[in-house]
C-alpha cells in the first residue's frame, strides 16, 4: 500500500518536473524571438535617433550689403568680372562690420568659422543670378558650419553635464552662437543640401545625390545585364537542357556561386575587368558588371522556381496545338513565370543595392564631388558613401551617415515591399 | 561617336532591318497566295533579318572594344627607341604610361625627343581606332542586313533559323556561370602563384606573423613584410565563433518556437519581422557595430574593471576592452545571420514528418521532449548543414569586420582584444593605390584564394552532410 503511494507521488513529482521543463523550453523559444525582434527594433531606433537630426540644417540669417566699391564690381560688370571679384574678403569684412566688438585675429577667424566655407561662393552665385542686388542690403540665409549646426541642434539650451561633448566650438564661438540665437536670426530648416549635393569634405555641404546617382547607374547596368542573362539561363536549364554532365556542371556552378563571399567577386572584377581588360576604375559600368555576376545566381534560382511552378499541362496544351518548343516557352511559359522572375529580380537588385565590399575593390571608394551622369563617369554608391562617411571624424558626419543609411533602408524597404506585393498580386496558384 | 551613341545607332539599324524584313515578307507573300503559304510567319522573317543585322555588328563592337588597347599597345611598342626596349618590366610600364599621358596631352615634357614618334603613332592610332570602329560597325550592319534580306524567301522557313539563334543565345547565357567560376579561380590562382614565387607557401600557411608593409624602394630601411596567415585565421575563426554562438541558439530556438508552438497569426507577423535582419545591408551592421555596440561593450568593460578595483577583485583590474574588440564584430555578425540559421532550421524541422511527432505524443511525451528527443535527431543533418553554411557566411562576411574589427594582426583568442580577419586584410590591401606586382597586392589574392577554398569546402561538406545523413521517411 505504502509502496504504491510513493510511486504515485514520485510520478506526480516527475510530471511536475517535466512540465516545468516544458515551460522552460517554451520560454527559451520566446526569449530567442524576443532577442531577434529586440535587435531589429534597437537597430532601427539607434539609426533613426542618430540620423534624424541630419534632415534639418541650421541657417543664420545675416544682413549683407552688397557694396559695389568693396566688391570692385557694378551692375554692368560682365560675368567674368563678377566671378573674379573677391567675395571671400568681402564676406569677412561684412562679418567684422556686423560684429565690431570682435577683435583679435583668433576671434575673427573663429567668427568666420561659424559659417560654411562656401559662404563666398553662395554670395557670388546670388550676384551672378541677379546683378541688380549690387548696392542693396539683402538678408541672406547662410548655411551654418557643421560645428555650429551640431552644437545648436544637440547641445544648445540643454543643461549639459560635466564633460559632455558639446562639439568642437570654443567658448568664444559658443558666446557668438548665443548672440546670434538671441538675435533671432538662427533657424532650422529641412535639409535640402543633403539631397541636392554630392560628397564634400565639409559636413554641412555634403549630400547623397552623387551616391544615389551612382547607385542608380550601377543598378541600371546590373539590371539590364542580369535580368536577360538570368532568365535565359533559367529557361535553358528548365526547358531545353539535356540531362548530361555539362548541364550538371552548370547547375553545380550556379549553386556554388550563390555561396561565394561577395568580396571574392571584387577580386574577380579587379583582376579581370580592370587589370586584364583595362577598363577604367571607379565607374558604374564595371560596378554593374561585378554586381551582375554576383546577383546572377539569386535571380537564376528564383527564375527556375518560377518556371517549375508553371504546370506541365500548359506546355502540353501548347505543344498539342502545334506550337514549337520555343513558341511554347516564349508565348506561354514565360508570361506565366514572369511575376516570379520579377520578384526574384527585385530581391536580387535589393541585394546589389546594399552591396559594398566588391565595389571597394574596383575603386568605387574615390572621393567624388560631382554627381555622375553616365555609366563611365567616376562614381561612388550609397553603401560605399556610408562606409566613407562613417570613417570621418566629424560628429556631423555620424549624423549624415545615419541619414544616408535611412535613405538606403527606405529604398530597400520599398523594393522588398514591391516584391512582396508583386508576389501576392500577380502570382497564380495552380 | 561615343560608344553609347553607336549602340543606339546599331539598335535603330536593327529595328529598321526588322521592319524592312516584315514588309518584304508581305511582298513575297502576294505572288504565292498570302501569308499562309509562306514557310514561316512574317514576324520570323523580320526577326531573322533584324538579328542578321544586329548580331555581327554587336560582335564587332565588343571584340574591338576589348582588343583595341592591346593591339595599339603592341604597335606603339615597335616604335619606341631601342633604349626603352631594354628596360625592365616595371620601368617599361612606367614609360608606356608616360607615353599614354603625353598622347592625351597631360604631363608633357617628361619624355625626350626620342619618344616623339611613339607618341605621334599612339595619337594617330587612337584616332584611327575611334573613327574606324563606327564606320566598320555600320558597314557590317548593312551587309548583315542584306544577307538577312536574301533569306526572306517564301520556301525558306525562317522560324528554324530564329529558333536556332534563340537556343544558341540561351546556351551562351547559361555558360556565363561556368565562366564566372573559371574567372574567379584563374584570376585568384594566377595572382596567387605569382605571390608564392615571392613568398614561400609554407611561410604563408604556417607563419604566425602578419605585417604586409613592403618597402616601396629597395633601399628603404625597416619594413620587409611578413606574410604568415595564422593570426588572420585565428581572428576570423574567433569572430565567426562568437557570431555562431549567438546565431545558432537564437536562430534554432526561434525556428522551433515558430514552427512548433506559435499560432499562425504570430508566425505571420514575427517571421517577416525577423527576416528584416537578413535584408539590412552589411555596411549598416558595420556602422552599428563600430559606433554603437563596440563603445557599449567598452563602457561595460571599463565599468566592470572599476567595480573590480573598488571591491578588491584583483583579476578584474587588468581587464582592458579594445574599442575594436572581436566581441562587438562577432555579436553584430551573429545578429546578422540569425535569420539565415532560422530559415534553414525552419525548413528542416518542417521536413520532419508529422507521423513522428504523433508517435511521440502517443507515447506520452511532452512537446519539448518530442522536439529534443525526436525532431532534433531527425533534423540533425539539416541543422548541421545549415550551421556549416552559416559559418561559411560568417567567414566570408566583409563589411562588419572592416568597419568594426581591427587592422593589426594579433594572435590571440581573447574576444576583448582587437583581431583582424582574412576579409579585412583583402580589403585594406586592395583599397587605394596599388601596384599590381607588389607582394602586398598579390597577398590579397592569395588570401582570396584561401577564402574561396574554405567557403567552397564548407558548402560542399554541408551539402554532403545533408545528403548522406538525411533519413528518408517516405
Amino acid at each position: 500500500m505504502t509502496n504504491s503511494v510513493s510511486i504515485s507521488e514520485k510520478r506526480t513529482a516527475r510530471l511536475a518536473k517535466r512540465h516545468r521543463a516544458e515551460s522552460r523550453f517554451k520560454w527559451f523559444g520566446r526569449l530567442s524571438i524576443g532577442f531577434g525582434l529586440a535587435c531589429v527594433l534597437f537597430l532601427f531606433t539607434d539609426i533613426i535617433s542618430k540620423g534624424i537630426g541630419a534632415f534639418t540644417q541650421t541657417y543664420i540669417n545675416i544682413e549683407v550689403t552688397f557694396d559695389e566699391d568693396k566688391l570692385g564690381i557694378n551692375q554692368s560688370s560682365s560675368e567674368k568680372e563678377i566671378k573674379a571679384a573677391s567675395f571671400g574678403s568681402f564676406f569677412k569684412k561684412s562679418l567684422r562690420e556686423q560684429n565690431p566688438d570682435v577683435t583679435g585675429r583668433r576671434d575673427k577667424r573663429a567668427l568666420y568659422a561659424l559659417f560654411t566655407s562656401d559662404a563666398p561662393l553662395i554670395l557670388r552665385d546670388m550676384v551672378l543670378a541677379d546683378p541688380t542686388i549690387l548696392g542693396t542690403t539683402q538678408t541672406v540665409s547662410m548655411i551654418a558650419d557643421d560645428d555650429f549646426d551640431t552644437y545648436y541642434k544637440h547641445s544648445y539650451g540643454r543643461d549639459l553635464e560635466e564633460g559632455e561633448i558639446i562639439g568642437r566650438l570654443s567658448d568664444f564661438q559658443i558666446s557668438m552662437v548665443e548672440k546670434y540665437v538671441e538675435a533671432g536670426v538662427v533657424e532650422k530648416r529641412f535639409n535640402t543640401i543633403l539631397f541636392s549635393n554630392a560628397d564634400s569634405r565639409e559636413p554641412e555641404l555634403a549630400g547623397i545625390r552623387g551616391a544615389v546617382m551612382g547607385s542608380i547607374l550601377t543598378l541600371f547596368v546590373t539590371l539590364i545585364l542580369s535580368f536577360p542573362i538570368a532568365v535565359a539561363t533559367a529557361i535553358y536549364l528548365e526547358e531545353f537542357a539535356p540531362k548530361n554532365k555539362i548541364t550538371d556542371f552548370i547547375e553545380v556552378n550556379i549553386n556554388n556561386l550563390a555561396a561565394v563571399p561577395s568580396v571574392i567577386f571584387g577580386l574577380l572584377g579587379l583582376a579581370v575587368f580592370i587589370n586584364f581588360f583595362g577598363m577604367p576604375r571607379s565607374v558604374p559600368l564595371v560596378g554593374g558588371f561585378v554586381l551582375t555576376l554576383m546577383t546572377l545566381p539569386t535571380i537564376i534560382i528564383s527564375s527556375r522556381a518560377a518556371i517549375k511552378a508553371v504546370p506541365p499541362s500548359i506546355r502540353d496544351a501548347a505543344l498539342g496545338m502545334g506550337a514549337s518548343k520555343v513558341q511554347t516557352v516564349v508565348h506561354h511559359v514565360l508570361p506565366l513565370a514572369m511575376p516570379g522572375m520579377l520578384t526574384g529580380t527585385i530581391i536580387g537588385m535589393a541585394q546589389a543595392l546594399g552591396e559594398t565590399a566588391p565595389l571597394l575593390m574596383i575603386g568605387m571608394v574615390a572621393f567624388i564631388v560631382d554627381a555622375p551622369a553616365t555609366v563611365t563617369d567616376a562614381a561612388t554608391v550609397l553603401p560605399v558613401q556610408i562606409f566613407l562617411w562613417s570613417d570621418s571624424p566629424e560628429r556631423a558626419f555620424v549624423e549624415k551617415t545615419s541619414a544616408a543609411i535611412m535613405v538606403l533602408l527606405a529604398f530597400l524597404i520599398f523594393m522588398n515591399s514591391l516584391a512582396v506585393w508583386l508576389r501576392k498580386r500577380l502570382e497564380r496558384r495552380w | 561617336m561615343s560608344l553609347s551613341t553607336l549602340l543606339i545607332v546599331v539598335l535603330a539599324g536593327a529595328i529598321l532591318a526588322y521592319m524592312l524584313g516584315r514588309t518584304q515578307s508581305y511582298q513575297i507573300a502576294k505572288p504565292v497566295g498570302g501569308v499562309r503559304n509562306l514557310a514561316a510567319l512574317p514576324n520570323y522573317y523580320a526577326s531573322l533579318m533584324g538579328l542578321w543585322a544586329l548580331l555581327p555588328a554587336l560582335l564587332l563592337i565588343a571584340l574591338w572594344s576589348i582588343f583595341d588597347g592591346a593591339i595599339i599597345d603592341s604597335l606603339v611598342r615597335a616604335t619606341l627607341p631601342d633604349e626603352a626596349k631594354q628596360l625592365s618590366d616595371e620601368d617599361f610600364g612606367l614609360v608606356m604610361s608616360q607615353v599614354n599621358n603625353a598622347a592625351i596631352g597631360i604631363g608633357g615634357g617628361a619624355l625626350d625627343e626620342a619618344y616623339q614618334p611613339a607618341i605621334e603613332k599612339l595619337k594617330s592610332l587612337n584616332n584611327t581606332s575611334v573613327q574606324a570602329m563606327p564606320v566598320l560597325a555600320i558597314i557590317v550592319l548593312v551587309i548583315g542586313g542584306l544577307l538577312g534580306f536574301r533569306a526572306v524567301r517564301a520556301e525558306n522557313n525562317a522560324r528554324y533559323a530564329v529558333e536556332r539563334i534563340f537556343n544558341g543565345t540561351l546556351i551562351v547565357c547559361s555558360t556565363i556561370a561556368i565562366f564566372t567560376t573559371f574567372g574567379i579561380v584563374f584570376s585568384v590562382l594566377f595572382e596567387s602563384i605569382q605571390f608564392f614565387r615571392k613568398v614561400p607557401i609554407d611561410e604563408f600557411l604556417f607563419g604566425t606573423h602578419w605585417s604586409p608593409q613592403i618597402a616601396i624602394r629597395a633601399d628603404q630601411a625597416g619594413a620587409s613584410g611578413s606574410f604568415g596567415v595564422i593570426p588572420l585565421i585565428v581572428g576570423t575563426l574567433l569572430i565567426s565563433f562568437i557570431a555562431l554562438l549567438i546565431a545558432v541558439p537564437v536562430g534554432l530556438m526561434s525556428a522551433v518556437y515558430l514552427s512548433e508552438y506559435a499560432s499562425n497569426r504570430v508566425r505571420g507577423i514575427v517571421k517577416p519581422a525577423l527576416e528584416i535582419l537578413a535584408g539590412v545591408p552589411t555596411v549598416v551592421y558595420g556602422f552599428f557595430a563600430a559606433l554603437t555596440v563596440a563603445p557599449a561593450i567598452r563602457n561595460v568593460g571599463d565599468g566592470v574593471r572599476d567595480w573590480g578595483a573598488e571591491n578588491g577583485y584583483e583579476f578584474l583590474a587588468s581587464l582592458n576592452v579594445s574599442s575594436e574588440s572581436a566581441l562587438a564584430a562577432g555579436i553584430v555578425m551573429g545578429v546578422m545571420i540569425i535569420p539565415f540559421v532560422s530559415s534553414i532550421s525552419d525548413d528542416v524541422i518542417n521536413a520532419v514528418p508529422q507521423s513522428l511527432r504523433d508517435g511521440s505524443y502517443g507515447l506520452g511525451a511532452t512537446q519539448s521532449e518530442t522536439i529534443t528527443k525526436v525532431i532534433f535527431p531527425a533534423a540533425l543533418p539539416g541543422i548541421v548543414g545549415g550551421i556549416l553554411l552559416a559559418a561559411s557566411r560568417a567567414i566570408g562576411e566583409t563589411m562588419i569586420v572592416v568597419m568594426a574589427a581591427g587592422l593589426a594582426a594579433n594572435l590571440t583568442v581573447n574576444p576583448l582584444e582587437a583581431v583582424t580577419t582574412v576579409t579585412v586584410q583583402i580589403v585594406t590591401l586592395l583599397v587605394g593605390d596599388q601596384e599590381f606586382d607588389s607582394a602586398k597586392t598579390l597577398a590579397a589574392f592569395a588570401l582570396g584564394l584561401f577564402l574561396f577554398i574554405i567557403t567552397l569546402a564548407l558548402n560542399v561538406i554541408a551539402l554532403r552532410v545533408v545528403k548522406k545523413y538525411q533519413e528518408q521517411y517516405d
